[in-house]
């Protein structure tokens, strides 16, 4: 069986060439990838299964570990009067926040690929935000804009506009911090500008002949041969807005009225701040599967539209 | 025919328009943050304005003194003792496991390959506790070892997705020919691999900087002492300190901080656009 296989093997590289079985054969292909092996092991699948072992029990740094079945989960699901508002808050957001980015960096890539001057200079402005966006200084950045007597309500007022209460009315302040993903929208665009990039333009000059108009030619030609990117984008950013931290624990510490009390801050508080670290790793689990199921669910819809031209092969 | 062409000159007026006026709400928090560093602190709350009335350099130079006992010469060295091991170890450690990947056939390569897939959409937060729980029993709490050691043993998934596209795209016969010369296949990497992997490697180099840099949930949950704070506790800290904060300290701070970021993103414009483009992934 084994001479077979190796025979076998060996054919198929003949045809390709005798240096490239040797090259493959005498290299150590796991030496290279055994620092990810490790770490993998070590800080991604041990830390995985320990979490989830974790979820079962009660325990903090400062107190032993016992296990209480399934209790954790049932007082989150029952007792907590913080979960489900904070599921539900977490879940606006995501709304707001990742279709409100995509859909904004798919019409500005669109506009700047109007083969228009000064692209780059555009694209730079663009995109700075997407980088400086993560960091302490910009959510401090944006908790004084959007303060009361902050820059938006000055603005506001010299227009002649009613001010409000951005992030101190629970109606407002969700939206406010989705406005921060949304002004990060540059990095969405440079990989949609790239995606366009890449359609050819005969396609468009060959619906044109055949009589399709400008909307036509963007649901049948660009959407569907950018959709791979769109998929990738929209599994991603929802991940990262799932899990969003920062915001809510430097904006508005969770208020008003627990309106923006996001699942990564409810998270970072039981484990780290009243150090109920079995209950924290439950909710954890809970993230988790929320995440597991949207991209799962993605990825069944997928086929249905997305369009890869390779047949989807990686 | 020339109705059409006015059209189009006029739509292509409108587009400009439109793209200025973009351009100048997202950059304008940004100037106006740089501005209002050098306001006195009545002005911050009153004025659009992008211009002082009155320049100080006050928050300059009270904010870099800090408040407590440590100033910001500490925390920006404290940023890059973290940051740049971290980076370095980053690079060199998805290298090599994306050129396991990306040029050798193995046994199990498939699902291995899968599973470093599968990691990047594993959220942090699911393995936050019990990392932090083995951290602490190696006795590496406060200190910089959890930023770097997980780098050191390529644990960023997304990097190493990054290079194995990227050396895949490179033609596989120069690898035979330098074999052919007698080259090993470590020579291979470094010899022909890395010279023509350049842009990705610095791809990945300024990603990880400015996310690193970035990064507050983890420093906030292993470091505790304020003399390893890096520059985003360092700013929490401002926040929290005093029940006036001087507004025009904060945002000095808040300025400098976002220096290396913006200046790296100024120099390597090419690799941001790059790196994003060719990975096809993440935002």
């Amino acid at each position: 069986m084994a001479i077979t296989k190796a025979s076998k093997q060996k054919n198929k590289k003949n045809m390709a060439g005798v240096t490239k079985d040797s090259l493959f054969k005498k290299s150590p292909a796991y030496l290279y990838i055994l620092p990810w092996v490790l770490g993998f092991l070590m800080f991604q699948l041990y830390p995985f299964i320990a979490s989830f072992i974790y979820s079962f029990t009660d325990f903090s740094i400062l107190k032993p570990m016992t296990f209480v079945g399934l209790n954790n989960y049932i007082k989150m699901f029952t007792a907590d009067r913080l979960f489900w508002p904070s599921l539900k808050a977490t879940f606006l957001y995501v709304l707001i926040a990742v279709p409100g980015k995509l859909i904004f960096a798919l019409f500005i890539a669109l506009v700047l690929n109007m083969k228009l001057k000064f692209i780059n200079f555009f694209r730079t402005v663009y995109y700075l935000p997407s980088i400086l966006g993560g960091s302490v200084a910009i959510s401090i950045l944006w908790r004084f804009l959007f303060s009361r007597q902050g820059t938006v309500n000055v603005l506001l007022k010299t227009l002649g506009l009613p001010s409000a209460d951005w992030l101190g009315s629970p109606n407002l302040a969700l939206g406010t911090m989705g406005l921060l993903v949304v002004w990060q929208f540059g990095s969405s665009m440079v990989l949609f500008l790239a995606g366009l990039k890449n359609i050819p333009t005969e396609l468009y000059e060959a619906a044109r002949v055949d009589g399709a108009g400008k909307t036509r030619s963007f649901f049948k030609i660009t959407l569907p041969l950018l959709s791979p990117i769109i998929f990738f984008n929209l599994i991603m950013q929802t991940i990262n807005a799932f899990k969003e931290f920062n915001a809510p624990y430097l904006i508005t510490q969770g208020g008003p009225l627990n309106s923006t009390y996001l699942y990564g801050m409810m998270l970072y508080e039981n484990a780290f701040s009243f150090l109920k670290m079995g209950y924290a790793s439950a909710q954890s689990w809970v993230l988790f599967i929320i995440i597991m199921l949207f991209t799962a669910l993605t990825f069944k819809s997928s086929p249905y539209w997305t369009f890869y031209d390779d047949g989807g092969d990686f | 025919m020339k109705m059409a062409k006015t059209k189009k000159k006029i739509n292509l007026i409108i587009s400009y328009i439109f793209l200025i006026i973009l351009g100048i709400i997202m950059i304008y928090p940004l100037l106006w943050m740089f501005s209002a560093s050098f306001k006195t602190n009545n002005e911050i709350f009153s004025s659009l304005s992008l211009i002082p009335k009155q320049i100080v350099s006050g928050g300059y130079f009270a904010g870099w003194k800090g408040s407590g006992q440590y100033s910001f010469d500490l925390y920006f060295l404290n940023t890059f003792i973290m940051v740049i091991p971290t980076v370095l170890f980053t690079i060199i450690s998805s290298l090599l496991v994306a050129y396991g990947f990306a040029r050798f056939k193995f046994r199990f390569k498939k699902p291995l390959f899968a599973l470093v897939i599968a990691s990047l959409m594993l959220p942090t937060e699911v393995v936050i506790i019990p990392r932090y729980m083995l951290f602490n029993s190696l006795n590496w709490l406060n200190s910089y070892l959890p930023f770097i050691v997980p780098a050191a043993f390529a644990t960023y998934s997304f990097f190493i997705f990054m290079l194995v596209q990227y050396i895949r795209s490179i033609p596989r016969e120069l690898d035979e020919s330098a074999f052919i010369d007698g080259c090993s296949s470590f020579a291979i990497l470094t010899k022909i691999i890395v010279p023509l992997c350049k842009p990705a490697l610095i791809s990945v180099g300024i990603f990880q900087f400015v996310w690193r840099w970035n990064d507050f949930l983890n420093p906030l949950i292993y470091i505790s002492s304020v003399r390893k704070y890096p520059l985003s506790l360092a700013l929490r800290m401002t926040l929290d300190v005093t029940d006036t904060i001087s507004w025009n300290q904060v945002m000095a701070m808040s300025v400098l901080s976002l220096v290396p970021p913006v200046l790296l993103f100024f120099f390597t414009q090419k690799y941001f656009v790059e790196g994003i483009a060719t990975s096809g992934l993440k935002g």
